[in-house]
């Protein structure tokens, strides 16, 4: 077989992405992925599919507590098999429309799982157990990350689930436990807590959102707890006892006293996720991953001549688009061009309802950098679009330097901020003052005007509240 | 159809502004016939017609600016001459503004509001964001440093507005060099100015025996120029710092005589220079400031002509001056003003006579020239004037 230029180990965001740009730029290119479907964990039990059932629970629930204002009368039930298939559907569609365009790109897709043979060597074992070896310049590992286990409480996916097992969880439970605060946690919690589930967040951490804006993250609590959410914060979980139709948790404060017993009927494990670069083979080339497992990179490049990680499986926010961006700088410095990765500006979106989205440094963050900032801010209750919309929780905050007014940070909670924060990635990747934004028009009316009446506000001409 | 391109304006002259059209689009014109005339800081230059036929567009209008190689207008060779203009060339219309000769990068909106306020030229400005775009934080940092720097005119505020009695006319690029030179000036040398007067009873007695002569013999009239070029020449040789200048933390001494020579014209002070005066005769002193007023008065003075002087002579005299405190025209380190010869009751060997005088005036730079060398070389001209026989004899 000839030799290829890239052989990418890893069929998600990071892996057929760089395989894409590795087509485009007229590499000899092998994606390599033994899921059977292309997309990974995003695709395929991860962003997308959740965004399916999101998507539904929201109508659903919009439909049965909202509609009544807007003067539409009648009860929406729920078919969970319907909704659970419509996902599955999404899904499907959108693995076959990556397989075209690796066909499009002339990658070759190569399915079993791939392994490091030794320098320039990629052992492929296919399903059926037989094992081919793929000769290659470059090797890049885009293998992802899987879910962290939680000791005492043992994944079953029947009553202990993850974050996959939680997208199929084929009756909606009367009660759930969520362990952990986290945006995955909140979202899925979310889900079956809109289709009628009593839904208990518990957090070892004393807060929500570890990394989210302070000021955000206490909005978003309390808007979740006014819509049902519980929340038990400094808490953690030391035992799990399932059973056919339960689960108990014994839980304690983390700071220490009483142990008690929470029941649900369901328990989802959502306290993070780990890079996944077992098995791998990585010995054969003498990479040895730091004891979390992560590989350790310079410029994509790890230790190993010719051997290339991105996304998850490397440093940096296991988020697909970084993943992504990772894959195509990957590839075209392989291609001895400029890629380039700014992770000061990788955006983070929580898909819960009201969205929660942010890009930059935090307020906390600048705090402890010494950095003087001026704020501004804009409540969605005075948005004209968010009002008529019965939408007005939340708000927009832009920080910026005092003295340059550069835009540091945005953090934004509130109706679609998620399709909004790319506004900011834009103009913070052009280095644009708060004042940029704030001259820029913007149309009327749409929730996008907030993002323009914070950016006045930072130098204190806020005009619409 | 042949280019009108804006010449090479010469040495340290970055751009022109087109002040006139001589020819409307569609106006036949013939090959070398002025078609443009053209301001630059220093002088005013023509530009002539490519070729032979029709001058068919007008890219640059009056009052732009534009750099050296920009594009003036287009002839169109042999074509006839149209009775009124073709309705493809829009002649009336102001044109757009030509597009600068360096594509600039887009400017974010606070940079724009930034610049119109306060007239930071952006395009000056090192861009630290996206491909070396200009921030609001780079355009803020620029103005600070334009503050810090008292050499530059406070930013311009909004126009004030012209009332009845009024009349608001853009200044000339000349005079707008002039006065920026002028401050330049003042606000970079450690200026003074020493005084002295100088009897011109032989200088005067001299000419009035000489001049008929001296015209005779070389077809211009003996002035006083000529004798205070010279004695200027002679006093700077005694004293060097005052043709020196300043480059650095070093000192230029130059043994070359270039004397500017300040004449008056309807459009300015413009300051043409007398070469290698040293070298020169009282005739050719006369000879060489007679053509350089010639061709100042008719605007065709070349920028090489006003380049490169050592000292400058200003003769406020022939408008009436008594006395006054001339500039330094930088980086010159020395300037002497002239003024009007009138008669004074002087005291001349315990007698009270009458006699022509004519207050004397050096400016000088004083990081350079002490106050000794300032005064020794005032009262050298001084000297050189009033015996002017000691030049004949170097003395």
């Amino acid at each position: 077989m000839a030799q290829y230029d890239v052989v990418i180990i890893g069929g998600g965001p990071g892996g057929y992405n760089a395989a894409i740009r590795a087509g485009q730029l007229g590499l000899k290119v092998a994606c390599i992925e033994g899921r059977g479907t292309l997309g990974g964990t995003c695709l395929n039990v991860g962003c997308i599919p959740s965004k399916a059932m999101l998507h539904a629970s929201e109508l659903y629930e919009l439909a049965n507590k909202d509609f009544a204002k807007m003067g539409l009368e009648g009860k929406v039930t729920v078919n969970l098999p319907v909704m659970l298939q419509q996902k599955a559907d999404s899904v499907l569609a959108l693995t076959k429309g990556i397989e075209f365009l690796l066909k499009k790109n002339k990658v070759d897709y190569i399915k079993g799982w791939g392994r490091i043979a030794g320098p320039g060597k990629v052992a492929v074992k296919a399903e059926d157990g037989t094992e081919t070896v793929l000769d290659t310049l470059n090797i890049i590992i885009a293998t992802g990350s899987e879910p962290t286990p939680l000791p005492g409480v043992d994944v079953d996916q029947k009553r202990i689930v993850d974050s996959t097992g939680a997208l199929v969880i084929p009756e909606i439970p009367k009660s759930m436990v969520v362990i952990g605060a986290g945006i995955i946690g909140l979202e899925l919690g979310s889900v079956w807590r809109r289709l009628g589930a009593e839904v208990t967040v518990v957090e070892y951490l004393d807060r929500i959102t570890p990394g989210m804006d302070g000021e955000t993250a206490k909005t978003f609590q309390r808007i979740l707890t006014k819509q049902g959410v519980k929340f038990k914060l400094g808490t953690k979980v030391t035992g799990a006892k399932a059973s056919k139709t339960g689960v108990a948790l014994t839980l304690e404060p983390a700071a220490g006293g009483d142990a008690e017993t929470l029941n649900a009927d369901y328990v989802l494990v959502a306290i993070g996720r780990r890079p996944y670069t077992d098995g791998l083979g990585l010995e054969t080339v003498g990479i040895v991953p730091d004891k979390r497992g992560f590989i350790a990179n310079d410029h994509f490049k790890t230790s190993a001549p010719g051997v290339w990680v991105v996304g998850d499986a490397t440093y940096g926010p296991m988020l697909a688009h970084k993943a992504e961006d990772d894959g195509v700088a990957c590839v075209e410095l392989i291609a001895g061009k400029a890629g380039h990765v700014n992770y000061d500006l990788v955006p983070s979106v929580v898909y819960t309802f009201p969205e929660v989205a942010w890009v930059g440094k935090n307020e906390e963050e600048l705090k402890a950098a010494g950095i003087a900032y001026k704020t501004g801010k804009f409540p969605f209750t005075a948005n004209s679009r968010a009002k008529v919309n019965h939408e007005g929780e939340g708000f927009v905050k832009v920080l910026a330097d005092a003295t340059t007014d550069q835009i540091l940070g945005v953090h934004m909670i509130g109706p679609q901020v998620g399709e909004m924060i790319g506004e900011y990635c834009v103009a913070m990747e052009f280095s644009a003052s708060s004042e940029d934004v704030a001259r820029t028009s913007h149309p009327h009316p749409t929730r996008s005007e907030a993002l323009r009446q914070a950016a006045m506000g930072v130098e204190g001409w806020t005009m619409q509240a | 159809m042949a280019d009108i391109m804006t010449p090479a304006l010469g040495e340290s002259v970055a751009e022109a502004t087109v002040a006139r059209w001589t020819k409307k689009v569609g106006d036949a014109v013939k090959r070398d016939e002025m078609l443009i005339e053209l301001e630059t800081d220093k002088v005013s230059l023509e530009v002539v017609s490519p070729a032979d036929g029709v001058l068919t567009e007008i890219v640059a209008a009056e009052g732009e600016t534009v750099l050296p190689g920009a594009l003036l207008g287009r002839v169109t060779a042999g074509a006839a001459a149209s009775p009124s203009a073709p309705a493809s060339a829009p002649v009336a219309a102001p044109a757009p503004a030509p597009a600068p000769v360096a594509a600039a990068a887009p400017v974010a909106p606070s940079v724009r509001r930034i610049a119109a306020e306060t007239g930071l030229d952006t395009s000056t400005v090192a861009g630290s964001g996206k491909d070396g775009r200009v921030t609001k934080g780079d355009a803020l940092a620029a103005l600070e440093a334009r503050a810090a720097a008292p050499a530059v005119a406070a930013a311009p505020s909004a126009p004030r507005p012209v009332h009845e009695r009024e009349d608001r006319v853009k200044m000339t690029r000349l005079r707008q060099t002039i006065a920026r030179r002028l401050k330049e000036a003042q606000n970079t040398a450690a200026m003074l100015t020493t005084f002295n007067e100088v009897d011109m009873s032989a200088v005067m007695a001299l000419r009035n025996q000489y001049k008929d002569v001296f015209e005779k013999r070389h077809g211009v009239k003996l002035g006083f120029m000529s004798f205070f070029v010279k004695a200027c020449v002679e006093a700077l040789k005694d004293v060097p710092d005052v043709n020196a200048e300043i480059d650095g933390t070093d000192l230029i001494y130059k043994n070359h005589y270039d004397i500017g020579v300040a004449v008056g014209t309807d459009k300015g002070l413009v300051v043409p220079v007398v070469r290698d005066a040293e070298t020169l005769s009282l005739a050719g002193i006369e000879k060489a400031i007679g053509a350089l007023g010639k061709k100042a008065r008719d605007g065709q003075l070349s920028i090489d002509d006003m380049q490169g002087g050592t000292f400058t002579i200003s003769n406020g005299g022939v408008y009436g001056s008594l006395m006054s405190t001339p500039i330094l025209n930088a980086p010159q380190s020395g300037i002497l003003g002239m003024h009007k010869i009138q008669d004074r009751p002087m005291v001349v060997g315990g007698q009270i006579v009458v006699r022509p005088m004519m207050y004397l005036a050096l400016s000088y730079d004083h990081r350079v020239v002490d106050g000794q060398g300032a005064v020794t070389f005032l009262v050298k001209v001084k000297d050189y004037i009033e015996d002017p026989q000691r030049l004949l004899l170097d003395l």
